[in-house]
């Protein structure tokens, strides 16, 4: 059984227990507990279910990589599926609960797969659930969905809160282990700004677990003095539990620091995001042990050696009573030493290599290990733990020799530098034959944006593999990180340690090595996935040669651990299967995060309200106040009605626009955007922009006018005002300001630079108000101030003056056909300007509206509206506005592009009004048919309707449409089907597309 | 997340404050040219895996357009430079060539 | 080709599946083929397939720089729907659509199609008609769509929150015949089904130049060699840019990252497909249930195969306020592929000014999808020497005569 050591743990702190509930069992551990080794502390060696064959699972690791142990942790607002034991912090209160079973972990239905195992090797679903074809929808992927997945899904929103931070800095260094400490002294001491974060919650990783001095120091009092000298500089910033989960191009980092995990609902954010910017990152992460693969290799109780090591070192706690070391390199010695002095038997260390003689083997025979070289496992006995090993020769073919009692076992395959941040931007790696593992290949590091290497890695994390290597490689790496980025040159010495001799690994990668095709069934390696080295095989054999299909099509490495763990075990397998050499297969691509970050920490505050900034207007407040149905524009809201209560929103835009025609209507205009151009050579510019002649606007008045893209496509409209000699306003559509604003600023910046233009963006400045209806000149009047007769501002002018109090320029334009004045007056003065405006149109029946009413109202006019008479395909002339496009000036935006072929075929459909013949509204979006098909057996279409209302004025349907030779076919009925399931065709007739006041009478009052 | 300097600010410009406007120095084509000249000045584009001089905006900045030379394979920057040119400035030609004999230069 | 089946599997368990043949073999290149096709992923791989299936062209090689599929086929977020407004598009991607209805029994090969549903979210009332003319459209294409109400959308999709503050939604276009496949398994299909016919996938093999005489192409020069041809076929995606280089002549299109992420693996929780396009961002669950999420394309040329990490922050950050239990979600994985974006985002198939030289690129966003489609068209192009109907539209004539196919206008959906 695993349980709690009496003595022992140097991260735990047994005076402060920790209650935490497992799978609704009350259980204790101490502070500094891992959920892992709390877990295992109270024998609970079952963890999980696997994800194909819901085999048992339990802890293999003691850290990031883990593949086996994930938990449902917390509940409610704030449960989180696939949560690792192994890197969650212990907390009072801890509430998880295992996954991926039914209907209890001890019991699974779905381990019916494990004795079907036989017949679901890789790669299975592809090669039958084929018939009947309706099947695959019905009846296959329904079960495979339901048995597939790991955690459950969350069923509330997410109370926790989450930050991103921004960060600049000289250096950054991944990982506080030793490697990491002394890079980070060597960059500190230069002066160079650092920034150094930890993924756990402690300092040194984990070479305190494995003995040695430093400066002649202890381990952890070297660790202690390093973290106290940081700490005493200014320029060092050290950040545990943040984890780096990706470098990405040109020096930037994201850093995902778990605040409050440990101490949820203290009122923190869960997660912050740093996102850093760096000129040079020292990756001192480390390396990761790799298993041995041999048969039953994947029953709880087999572990990392280094990881038996960790949970009694760091926690105090024992997997088994009596543990079997198998390894094929000396650190596994390191754990039988380790478990002996700590009071546990270890009836046998199995080593591989034909012969164990370094100094670590002799250690372990001096302390009384039976020692067995060249032996292997043969196969591990056990259900859902480990009960014995039985013991063969690894050059043999797995007969056994003997069966050795055992409730855990320990496997030491030698180990793999952790390469990902290395990786992510391109740095390449090689093969390091001795130590069997790729590490970072220095000469071909990842590259920023001079093109000079910004990656540098230190101690294990290199290849680095005992503690004075270690400790010399990461000094010289954080001088060198350092210096790039203009630190000073430091003379101080780095830490030193006594090298030790170590007997090389043999790299062993299945035991035994004739192990047959029964045998071969039975070694895992991608634990969680349920990839076996059979499989692996299988792949190889049917042609997946590609690491890649390999990966692919037996999912190996694809679980949420990465593969970690097996992804070189996997490697060695395919290669040896392809007969060809490790780094001729090549591996996959190591794509962030280094372990999965939560979606919360990505999104940030960005939430609800905040999702995306809003912008209001100046009377924003009011339309609110009054109960307005905003709807988006861009990222203004806009007021689409002002229904009362009772009324529906139809109702509401009916009763405005016949409010407006009769009476006086209020439209905040002042999202619509304001552009002013001005410079001696603006004329020349404007007629550039603008399809029509520009230049030759007299001062003082109006002009609507078009623009196209290069493309020759309508894209803007809006009035056009000359205000001065050298000076334009032009105004745009709402969602087109910044649009309109930046194309200009593109064609005056890279194409004609050599002309005297500016151009500024007073959208914001200007609160603009549409003052409509019959009774507009009066409620202006009654404010009094400038003269708005008639005479002095007729149709299609404007003019600066007062009125009442405001500073207003006056604008006598109508997208409404009604009298109407458009008035902007300075933003602060918008709100009073509006109040005044309602408080003086009471008596003339004035009533605010809204976009709907202003868009029927437009329609009734047959005036177009960009985004719904045009959406990018459609030109000037599909719209008749010939009339707005210069046929005097040589050149202007989309000039040419209107020439070719396609622009100027008469087939293209063209504007004409639409009334029904029963009254109805035509659908929004219908098309007409036309008789037949077109080559694709489609219904040929003739038309389309742009845009479809009822005209309260009117009292029934009218539309507008493009259609094919359509102002040619006024009077013709057209068709156009409806798809709401009536299978109903609705008649139009082709008319004018102006409804209403068809020679502009009401305007020119 | 590439970074750029402004030549006009100076600025190192994360690629969040940037605008990437395409390939740099095309040659505008109007009313007149042929229909060939103005398909390529429209949508003809260099696609390059390497050296690819192009167009930016620091938009969330000073507002200029300026011009890159970057590699699209490696995203190493050579240079920056304003956009008020008919081509790349010599030096930065020679510099990038420098560096990669190989490449064919700025045509 | 010995057929897969249950009986199969039966059958090599009972010897540890040591008898399993070679999905597809690996040849050594031939000095001559009748065609050459330059890119061994979904739209190379089909366009050989229908070359034989239905022209009876077998002395066929495809040529591929990596492994087969190892490009935007095995990227992407696997989607299958034909919703689209043209009508060139939307005949080509129901093709394409209905072929992968049959897939798996066409090819032996179990591809997964899932015809779970697709649906666009309209989240403005610029989006709602945009939506509503797209279902007119479809109607009159053939192609089976609906606009569906906010209820509706509620009852497919549970977890969504359709009352969000800033974006409710207002209805969406479904497509309940679109769905999802398994995209490995379309390219490892069709490549297995090429080999039986005795056409030669050759992997790990890039083309270095393209050899002409007389303004017609003869042949390949290759890593392994040189390959004569009687007609070559460029399907090579992003680095159809670079091809066309070597043969002299441009293309109206240019290539960028395009990013794409999964979350852990969890039990289902979302049964269709949802795409946003106001928030930008779409998801789905994969059988093995990781949530599949794509993203936005950089705003720059680039090879690499990764991308900025804002777009990924962006998507993330619309999805959480779309579904807000996936909050406490982590994210596995993200990549980048290489995507060919033309000059209306519509792709191009047909001849090139190259004699004998026929080009399949710039599917941008939608390649996946269209592999079936594209293929068929494409073969057909080969063959013939002349695009059929389905292909006549999209080719490279269109730019300089102004007539595009441009997707992107209903309500700003790109592929």
């Amino acid at each position: 059984m695993s349980t709690r050591l009496a003595q022992g743990g140097r991260l735990i702190d047994r005076s402060k227990p920790k209650n935490f509930t497992f799978n609704g069992k009350r259980m204790k551990g101490y502070e500094g507990d891992t959920l892992a080794a709390a877990l295992l502390g109270e024998d609970q060696m079952l963890m999980g279910r696997s994800f194909k064959y819901h085999r048992p699972r339990g802890v293999v690791a003691s850290g990031a990589e883990e593949p086996n142990a994930l938990v449902n942790l917390g509940q409610g607002e704030r449960f989180e599926p696939n949560q690792r034991v192994t890197t969650t912090e212990l907390f009072d209160g801890l509430y998880a609960t295992s996954q991926n079973h039914w209907p209890s972990l001890e019991f699974d239905v779905g381990v019916v797969n494990n004795y079907a195992a036989r017949f679901l090797p890789a790669g299975f679903y592809y090669k039958t659930f084929m018939a009947p074809k309706a099947a695959w929808k019905h009846v296959f992927e329904p079960i495979i969905r339901k048995s597939a997945g790991l955690g459950q899904v969350p069923t509330e929103a997410d109370v926790d809160r989450y930050e991103h931070y921004y960060y600049h800095t000289d250096v950054v260094i991944i990982g506080g282990g030793v490697a990491g400490l002394a890079s980070a002294l060597a960059a500190g001491r230069s002066g160079a700004k650092v920034l150094m974060m930890e993924q756990t919650h402690h300092w040194g990783g984990r070479a305190a677990v494995d003995g040695g001095e430093i400066d002649g120091q202890s381990v952890d009092a070297w660790i202690d003095a390093a973290v106290a000298e940081l700490e005493g500089m200014e320029n060092v910033t050290l950040r545990t539990r943040m984890m780096a989960s990706g470098v990405y191009d040109h020096g930037y980092v994201l850093g995902y620091e778990r605040v409050a995990d440990h101490t949820p609902g203290d009122g923190r954010p869960r997660h912050r995001l740093w996102r850093i910017r760096t000129k040079q990152i020292v990756t001192a992460t480390g390396a990761i042990e790799r298993p041995l693969s041999f048969a039953g290799n994947d029953i709880p109780g087999v572990m990392l050696a280094s990881a038996v090591r960790d949970y009694a070192v760091n926690w105090g706690v024992s997997i088994g009573d009596r543990t079997v070391v198998v390894t094929n390199n000396d650190d596994g010695y390191r754990t039988a030493l380790t478990l002996k002095e700590a009071g546990m038997e270890v009836p046998a260390v199995l080593d591989a290599r034909a012969e164990a003689t370094g100094p670590l083997a002799e250690a372990a025979r001096a302390a009384g290990i039976r020692v067995e070289a060249g032996k292997a496992i043969a196969k591990v006995h056990g259900g859902k733990r480990v009960t014995g090993v039985s013991v063969c020769l690894q050059a043999g073919e797995g007969s056994t020799l003997e069966e050795i009692k055992c409730d855990a076992v320990a496997m030491s395959g030698g180990w793999s530098p952790v390469v990902h941040m290395w990786s992510h931007c391109g740095g390449k790696l090689i093969w390091d034959e001795a130590q069997a593992h790729f590490r970072p290949d220095p000469n071909r590091a990842p590259t920023s944006h001079d093109g000079e290497a910004f990656v540098v890695t230190a101690g294990t994390a290199s290849g680095a593999m005992s503690l004075a290597e270690t400790l010399e490689d990461a000094y010289a790496a954080g001088k060198a990180a350092s210096k790039a980025a203009g630190g000073k040159a430091i003379r101080k010495a780095g830490p030193k340690a006594e090298a030790e001799a170590e007997q090389p690994m043999a790299p062993v990668w299945i035991m035994p090595q004739g192990a047959g095709p029964q045998k071969r069934m039975k070694m895992w390696l991608d634990y969680q996935n349920d990839v076996k080295v059979s499989d692996v095989q299988l792949a190889a054999r049917e042609g997946y040669e590609s690491v890649e299909h390999t990966k692919r099509y037996t999912t190996l490495g694809m679980a949420t651990d990465q593969g970690k763990l097996s992804n070189i075990n996997g490697l060695a397998v395919l290669s040896d299967a392809l007969d060809q050499e490790i780094p001729t297969t090549g591996t996959t691509t190591f794509r962030p995060p280094y372990t999965p970050i939560s979606f919360g920490a990505i999104a940030g505050e960005a939430r609800h309200e905040i999702f995306q900034p809003i912008r209001r207007t100046p009377m924003h407040q009011w339309h609110e106040d009054a109960g307005a149905y905003m709807e988006p524009v861009g990222h203004w809201r806009r007021p689409y009605c002002y229904a009362k209560p009772g009324e529906t929103n139809e109702q509401a835009v009916h009763r405005e626009v016949l409010n407006t025609r009769e009476n006086l209507g209020l439209l905040d205009a002042s999202t619509l955007g304001k552009l002013i151009v001005k410079g001696p050579d603006a004329g020349k510019f404007m007629d550039m922009m603008y399809t029509n002649m520009m230049s030759n606007l007299a001062i003082g008045k109006c002009r609507y006018g078009l623009m196209c893209s290069e493309n020759g496509f309508l894209s803007d409209d809006g009035v056009v005002a000359r205000i001065d000699e050298e000076t334009w306003l032009c105004h745009t559509t709402s969602g087109g300001a910044d649009r309109i604003h930046a194309w200009m600023e593109e064609w005056l910046q890279t194409e004609w630079w050599d002309w005297k233009v500016y151009v500024a963006n007073v959208t914001e400045q200007l609160a603009q108000v549409a003052v409509v209806g019959p009774n507009a000149r009066k409620v202006l009047e009654k404010l009094g101030g400038m003269d708005l007769s008639k005479e002095t501002l007729p149709f299609m002018q404007w003019a600066d003056g007062k009125i009442g109090e405001f500073d207003a320029r006056v604008y006598r334009i109508s997208f409404s056909g009604e009298l109407s004045y458009e008035i902007a007056v300075p933003a602060s003065q918008g709100r009073a300007f509006w109040d005044a405006l309602l408080e003086a149109g009471e008596e003339f029946g004035v009533m605010p509206y809204g976009t709907e009413c202003l868009h029927i109202m437009r329609a009734e006019k047959g005036f177009i509206m960009i985004g719904d008479e045009t959406d990018g395909t459609v030109i000037p002339q599909d719209l008749g506005l010939n009339w707005a496009i210069s046929k005097k000036k040589e050149d202007f935006l989309g000039k040419r592009a209107q020439q070719r072929s396609h622009m100027t075929d008469p087939e293209r459909w063209k504007l004409v009004g639409l009334e029904t013949l029963d009254g109805s509204v035509l659908p929004d979006g219908a098309y007409a048919v036309g008789e037949g098909n077109n080559v694709h057996g489609q219904r040929n279409m003739i038309g389309r309707v742009t845009s479809t209302y009822y005209s309260p004025t009117l009292k029934k349907g009218i539309a507008m449409g493009l259609v094919l030779h359509g102002p040619d076919r006024m009077g013709e009925v057209i068709s156009f089907p409806t798809v709401d399931g009536s299978n109903t065709v609705i008649k139009a007739r082709i008319c004018d597309p102006v409804f209403y006041d068809k020679d502009g009478e009401k305007q020119n009052v | 997340m590439l970074i750029l300097e402004c030549p006009y600010c100076g600025v190192m410009a994360d690629e969040t404050d940037l605008h990437g406007g395409g390939e740099a120095h095309l040659k505008r084509f109007g009313p007149g040219s042929s229909d060939d000249d103005f398909e390529t000045y429209l949508f003809h584009r260099k696609n390059p895996k390497g050296v690819h001089f192009e167009r930016w905006r620091h938009v969330s900045g000073c507002g200029k357009w300026f011009h890159a030379a970057r590699n699209t394979m490696t995203l190493e920057v050579y240079g920056t430079y304003p956009a008020q040119t008919y081509e790349p400035p010599k030096d930065l030609v020679a510099k990038i060539k420098k560096k990669h004999p190989e490449w064919g230069g700025y045509e | 080709m010995r057929r897969y089946s249950a009986f199969a599997i039966a059958r090599e368990a009972a010897r540890y599946h040591t008898g399993w043949e070679r999905a597809w073999k690996s040849p050594k290149p031939k000095k001559k083929y009748d065609v050459v096709i330059v890119g061994a992923g979904g739209h190379g791989l089909a366009t050989a397939y229908y070359l034989g299936k239905n022209f009876g062209i077998t002395n066929v090689a495809i040529i591929e720089k990596g492994w087969l599929g190892g490009g935007n086929t095995g990227r992407n977020t696997t989607i299958i729907r034909s919703n689209y407004l043209q009508d060139p598009s939307a005949a080509i991607y129901e093709k394409a659509r209905s072929l992968y209805e049959t897939m798996s029994q066409d090819l032996n090969y179990n591809v997964m199609f899932s015809p779970r549903g697709v649906m666009m979210l309209a989240q403005t009332e610029h989006e709602v008609r945009g939506y509503e003319r797209t279902a007119h459209a479809n109607a009159l294409q053939g192609v089976k769509t609906e606009f569906i109400s906010p209820q509706r959308v509620k009852e497919l999709v549970p977890i969504m929150n359709i009352n969000g503050p800033r974006y409710p939604v207002l209805g969406a276009l479904w497509q309940e015949r679109a769905g999802t496949a398994r995209h490995d398994a379309v390219a490892w299909g069709y490549a297995r089904a090429c080999s039986d016919m005795g056409m030669d996938i050759i992997q790990k093999c890039e083309v270095t130049g393209v050899r002409q005489a007389n303004g017609v192409v003869t042949g390949v020069d290759t890593t392994h060699g040189q390959i004569d041809c009687d007609k070559l076929a460029m399907v090579v995606a992003g680095n159809a840019g670079h091809l066309a280089d070597m043969a002299g002549f441009r293309l109206p299109m240019e290539s960028v990252a395009l990013q794409a992420l999964v979350s852990e693996p969890i039990k289902p929780c979302i049964d269709v497909v949802v795409m946003a396009n106001t928030v930008h961002g779409y998801m789905s669950q994969s059988d093995k249930g990781e949530l599949v999420i794509g993203g936005g394309t950089d705003g720059f040329n680039n090879y690499t195969q990764r991308g900025s990490f804002h777009h990924v922050e962006e998507t993330v950050r619309a999805l959480v306020e779309t579904f807000p239990i996936i909050s406490r979600l982590k994210m596995l994985r993200q990549w980048g592929g290489i995507v060919d974006v033309t000059g209306d985002r519509s792709p191009i198939i047909g001849k090139t000014p190259l004699g004998n030289c026929f080009i399949n690129c710039g599917w941008g966003t939608g390649g996946f999808k269209s592999i079936p489609g594209s293929g068929w068209a494409m073969a057909e192009t080969v063959a013939k020497g002349e695009p059929g109907s389905l292909a006549a539209e999209f080719g490279l004539n269109r730019f300089s005569e102004g007539r595009f196919i441009d997707e992107s206008v209903a309500a700003g959906v790109a592929h």
